[in-house]
């Protein structure tokens, strides 16, 4: 079981590596400057996959939270968490990446007006606090309902913010697809999705390495137990004086 | 704004790969140290393992 999952991981880990390298070089060799940005828009094929792929996955925490408070069962719970875990991190790199971007193509570091970025600060913030929400409670299954809850309630808010920065109407942030212009032509086409196939196995694979981890860590903490358990019992045995029976006592 | 020169854009493009690159690198390097951390328990467990008295079902009984 354990072989089969390491395996697996092993694949996963060079499928995103191999898809990630192909990906780099299309934006770079391949797809061709955008004809408004020039250069500075290749930052798109890094940027938007990453975002796409972190509120997916606070999406596919949602889910997971959702079974776990179905079933009860704790797996659901860890992927819930490290779902989220990884998706702040690669939200944290959608973060610093747009403001690079925003400063080659506006000339700031960070525009408020701008609803897209402000959403998804929102949406970055309101799951940093997924951490000080679950570590407050102690009690194990309590922590991993709470969780849950939080997960789903915050899940339902992704696709608001998604919906709502189409709706909103800004004269401020690139729009690279569905322009009144025609859109990305084909090639930036091709290499937005090879990129964004590169990210999202990247994250899945971070994510079964985490949760790898996590479950090779429960194991050793599982035995440790087990074995002081043993030995504390054993120590005793030989220790502690011999209990007479109620029947010898009276 | 119009489009920036290469000279200008390629310092921007490249900050944001080094970004997503350091970040990826960052994790690596903290997992690398927890996948370590729990190679040493393991060692530790096997060692327990091993200064453990037999099992009493393991032990061979001797005939009378």
């Amino acid at each position: 079981m354990f072989r089969v999952r390491l395996l697996s991981l092993r694949n996963l880990a060079l499928a995103s590596v191999a898809l990630l390298v192909g990906a780099f070089a299309l934006v770079f060799f391949y797809a061709p400057n955008d004809a408004d940005q020039g250069f500075v828009q290749k930052i798109f094929y890094l940027h938007v996959p990453l975002a796409l792929c972190a509120l997916g996955g606070f999406i596919a925490a949602a889910v997971h939270a959702i079974r776990h408070l179905r079933s009860g069962d704790p797996v659901h719970d860890a992927r819930a968490y490290v779902s989220i875990h990884i998706s702040i991190i690669f939200g944290l790199a959608v973060l610093v990446t747009g403001s690079i971007w925003a400063r080659a193509s506006w000339g700031k570091w960070w525009v408020w007006d701008e609803p897209t970025l402000v959403s998804f600060l929102i949406v970055f913030l309101l799951y940093a606090t997924y951490y000080p929400l679950r570590f407050a409670i102690e009690d194990r299954d309590r922590q991993a309902r709470y969780a849950s809850v939080f997960a789903i309630t915050a899940g339902a808010f992704v696709p608001l913010n998604f919906i709502a920065v189409r709706m909103a109407e800004s004269l401020v942030h690139p729009r690279t697809f569905a322009t009144a212009e025609g859109g990305m032509p084909g090639e930036m086409w091709l290499t937005f999705a090879v990129a964004i196939a590169g990210m999202a196995l990247l994250w899945a694979t971070l994510v079964r390495f985490e949760l790898v981890a996590k479950s090779a860590r429960a194991r050793i903490s599982k035995v440790r137990r087990a074995l002081d358990a043993e030995a504390t019992g054993a120590s005793r045995s030989r220790i502690a004086p011999t209990v007479p029976s109620r029947a010898g006592a009276g | 704004m119009p489009a920036l020169p290469l000279d200008e854009a390629g310092k921007y493009v490249v900050a944001a790969y080094l970004v997503f690159l350091a970040l990826v690198l960052i994790y690596v390097a903290i997992m690398a140290a927890r996948l370590a951390r729990i190679d040493r328990e393991l060692g530790e467990l096997a060692e327990l393992a091993e200064g453990r008295p037999p099992a009493e079902t393991d032990r061979e009984e001797v005939p009378a």
